[in-house]
């Protein structure tokens, strides 16, 4: 392959999209947007590991993203059904309105 | 530049923009499809990296599966009246500083190339088969408990879900 792209390339798209995620989990005050930012920031981490899977030769970087992605989907499920049942006693998505541990 | 090069600097550059679009957007709507579109640019940066199976299950699970829940759950939802809260200052400027701070610390990180581990030896490319076979054999029991996990959160959600936890 005559492709001048290394593997810092990689890392750095996947730092930038990382630190987008950061951001949008410190800025945001939309629950359901968070959980979104969060999941950018779980793909940074797996665009980090195909790419070092790639640059290492080794296929192990590709399987460990196949087990992120299949607990990322389970963490979905869950987090969302959560975020269903505080809107059921909040009428509100906002984590501005979650102050108190009590609910 | 070789067209390898062009679709790195063309999925690189139009997954950052989703990412920056899916926090700056005030509708949760449009930041979820932003997300779709995110996470197609992602399978594409995959499949440059030769990860064919895990671009597939990318776009399958997440852009797929995962997306459709969020749509569910954000049109299930009346975010009409959370839709035009205002930022909080302290919010933004925290978050753009701490954002900030890791992209300086991954300069400082970056300044010299990172070493791949193995210079020679064979191409890695990730088909199914290369991706799989090792999954079923030295990876089997992570793999059973990851099923396991998956039951647990389905029970979880279906106990979530009711109306009243005892």
């Amino acid at each position: 392959m005559t492709s001048a792209l290394t593997l810092n390339h990689y890392l750095v798209v996947s730092g930038l999209l990382f630190a987008l995620g950061i951001a949008g989990v410190i800025i945001r005050r939309n629950a359901l947007v968070i959980y979104m930012a969060l999941e950018m920031n779980l793909n940074a981490a797996n665009l980090a590991l195909i790419a070092f899977s790639k640059f290492n030769k080794i296929v192990d970087g590709q399987i460990l993203v196949f087990f992120v992605i299949a607990i990322a989907a389970a963490e979905v499920a869950v987090g969302l059904a959560i975020i269903v049942a505080l809107y059921r006693r909040k009428q509100s998505v906002s984590v501005d309105e979650l102050k108190s541990l009590r609910l | 530049m070789n067209v390898h090069d062009i679709l790195f600097w063309f999925f690189s550059i139009a997954m950052l923009l989703c990412g920056l679009l899916v926090i700056a957007n005030r509708n949760p709507v449009a930041s979820a499809l932003f997300l779709v579109l995110l996470f197609v640019f992602m399978a594409g940066l995959f499949v440059l990296l030769e990860a064919f199976f895990i671009a597939a299950i990318q776009v399958l699970v997440y852009a797929g599966a995962v997306m459709v829940l969020f749509l569910f759950v954000i049109m299930l939802l009346d975010i009409k009246a959370s839709e035009r809260r205002k930022f909080k200052v302290l919010g933004v400027i925290g978050g753009i500083a701490v954002a900030a701070a890791f992209v300086w610390e991954l300069e400082m990180i970056l300044a010299r190339p990172v070493m791949p581990l193995a210079a020679g030896g064979d191409e890695l490319r990730g088909g199914l088969e290369q991706v799989v076979k090792p999954l079923f054999a030295n990876y089997m029991l992570p793999f059973e408990v990851t099923a396991l996990l998956l039951l647990v959160a389905m029970v979880g959600v279906v106990l979530l879900s009711k109306k009243e936890v005892k």
